[in-house]
């Protein structure tokens, strides 16, 4: 009701003579109405922005990335205190949050000191000081990206990346299999493993590919899917268990097989329900040109 | 242009009585003659010269780590170790932190309380003029502008800067992250001397270019949010310039020529809404500069509780 009363009241006054509140409502709204575009403009381009290009990689301890853009001033401290130059701050333009630290492994890699010189640098906790040893340290995930161009994938022994990791037999392992190409020969795989590898970018910075590296880390998130809580993994579960859930199995004998172990179904030339003793009278084992065991000699 | 100039020289005798009838009796094109003329060229020119000294100082402090491999500051005017020992924070940035929902360690915090202690103490807005590197660049804008005459321009509402200060705090709270250091030309030119400018070049020519040929003295003037976080300070700040022999005034106007924010000179000059000759308004940088050009010794600097007139 008193409402009524006074809006009445200030427009009369308003058509007699031109209001000042009036007027300093109108700039108000303009000058409030321009700040707002232009903060809001700053907001997006940030919001855009604050997408990190998979190669740049932020500093060990750094928070995730959406409370890393809240916390870090940009001050440029763990860069200051990085001994190797790994770390720099991104300029405008440059594709990450102007200001901000990164590195690209494949330029300087990080060298994972023991003090962790940035992370004590940090003023604001944006680099996490809980990050005590440097082995803890999740910058990223390598990740073997290239396997046509992979020479230990061609069935070389270049080595190079496990041979420098850091965390060398825990991080990267070579995993051996047989190598179906020459079928006489094994394969060494590099392999990654996510518990242990800290991100810092040495296998990348070392592949002896000449442009792009074979082995890359990029942002966990880009590397690793999630993980699927509803499959029990068997293996996992019987070693927790001691035994496994489903109590000891009846091991029924496999007529032909009976020298194997339980399971082991595969079956060589001469072996098998087509030889020896119990032979089915008109069997052949299958044409098989390749693969393990082919029995192909030149 | 000659005519202007002509009738500049009779503007002179008879005192111009606005900014504007200065600029066109060509007065304030070069402000300070008068000074110089009365108190040398050194005296005219103090307070400039020890700002221009401050701003270089600073910025070689800074410098002389990743040029000379001498360490005395590490980081830059965001968040600072001097010695290794004294960390210092800006505080408009810690707001950001604050508004964006992190809590930052104690080093920044200490450090943000000790700039904050500072500039409450001696001028809220001394950062602008005496510690700013974008100072230096609008500077340079006004003085062109003056040599040149260009007169007019689009100039925004002086508020602006405020609203567009709670908007950088609202688009903090909104991103949850430092939205307003992405494009901050104070911070990004500080840093772009120190750590390498990338395109941040385009920032500092866009503020040129706007003061010069846009909005005169528009960026620290009327829009920087950062300029209008320390004005805020500046509205309790303990040292203060003083009109303390506004008796003397001759109506030059040089005063209002030189000045970054020519609206905080009158209430105390002239006595408009105010009987002491204290400038008060949180918007006076503190830079001196009225000090200098004044050729009858007007002003000085002084603190808050100086109200004497001679």
């Amino acid at each position: 009701m008193s409402d009524h009363h006074t809006s009445s009241q200030a427009s009369a006054q308003s058509s007699a003579v031109p209001s000042s509140r009036r007027r300093f409502l109108k700039d108000a709204a303009g000058v409030a109405g321009g700040a707002g575009l232009l903060a809001l403009g700053a907001g997006l381009y940030a919001r855009q922005a604050s997408a990190l290009p998979a190669t740049a990689i932020r500093p060990p301890g750094a928070l995730a990335e959406a409370d890393f853009l809240a916390a870090c001033v940009r001050c440029g401290l763990c860069v200051r205190d990085c001994p190797y130059d790994t770390l720099k701050l991104a300029r405008l333009g440059d594709g990450v949050a102007t200001g901000t630290p990164y590195f690209e492994a494949r330029k300087i890699a990080c060298e994972m000191c023991d003090d962790i010189p940035c992370v004590a640098a940090c003023p604001t906790g944006a680099l996490d000081h809980g990050l005590k040893e440097i082995g803890k340290a999740k910058m990223g995930l390598a990740v073997l990206i290239d396997q046509e161009n992979c020479l230990n994938f061609l069935g070389l022994r270049c080595d190079v990346c496990y041979r420098v990791c850091p965390v060398i037999d825990k991080a990267i392992t070579l995993e051996r299999i047989h190598n179906p190409r020459s079928d006489r020969h094994a394969m060494l795989l590099p392999t990654v493993h996510s518990e242990y590898c800290t991100g810092c970018g040495k296998c990348e910075k070392s592949c002896v590919l000449p442009g792009e590296a074979a082995i890359k880390v990029l942002p966990i998130k880009l590397a690793q899917g999630s993980k699927a809580e509803h499959y029990l993994r068997g293996w996992e579960e019987k070693k927790a268990a001691g035994e496994s859930l489903i109590g000891k199995q009846v091991e029924l004998p496999v007529r032909g097989l009976e020298g194997k172990a339980y399971g082991d179904t595969r079956v060589a030339p001469g072996e098998g329900p087509a030889a020896g003793e119990g032979a089915v009278p008109d069997y052949k084992p299958p044409f098989r040109p390749g693969g393990v065991d082919s029995g192909w000699k030149p | 242009m000659s005519a202007q100039g002509t009738v500049g020289e009779g503007g002179r005798k008879l005192p111009p009585t606005s900014v504007r009838g200065a600029a066109r009796r060509g007065v304030a094109a070069r402000p300070g003659r008068e000074a110089i003329a009365a108190k040398g060229w050194l005296r005219a020119h103090k307070w400039l010269l020890l700002r221009r000294l401050s701003q270089l100082g600073i910025l070689a402090l800074f410098l002389a780590g990743p040029w000379f491999g001498l360490w005395i500051v590490k980081g830059n005017l965001s968040s600072s170790l001097t010695l290794g020992v004294l960390p210092l924070t800006d505080p408009f940035l810690l707001a950001q932190q604050l508004a964006a929902g992190h809590w930052p360690y104690r080093e920044a915090l200490l450090g943000g309380g000790i700039v904050l202690a500072f500039y409450l103490l001696f001028g809220g807005r001394l950062f602008c003029s005496w510690v700013c590197p974008v100072n230096m660049v609008t500077d340079a804008a006004a003085w062109l502008r003056r040599r040149v005459g260009l007169k007019g321009g689009k100039v925004p509402a002086g508020s602006t800067r405020y609203w567009l200060l709670g908007f950088v705090l609202v688009a903090a709270a909104a991103t949850g992250s430092l939205a307003w250091e992405w494009v901050n030309p104070v911070s990004m030119l500080h840093r772009a001397l120190i750590f390498g400018f990338g395109l941040a070049w385009g920032i500092v020519g866009g503020i040129f270019l706007y003061d010069l040929l846009i909005a005169p003295r528009g960026w620290c003037g009327h829009l920087c949010p950062q300029g209008a976080f320390y004005g805020l300070l500046g509205r309790v700040t303990l040292v203060r310039v003083s009109a303390d022999r506004r008796s003397a005034c001759n109506d030059c106007m040089d005063c209002f020529a030189v000045c970054p924010e020519p609206q905080v000179i009158r209430p105390a000059l002239k006595g408009v809404g105010q009987d002491h000759p204290l400038i008060l308004d949180g918007d006076c940088t503190s830079c001196g500069r009225c000090v200098d050009v004044c050729g009858k010794d007007v002003f000085r600097i002084t603190t808050r509780f100086n109200r004497s007139e001679s």
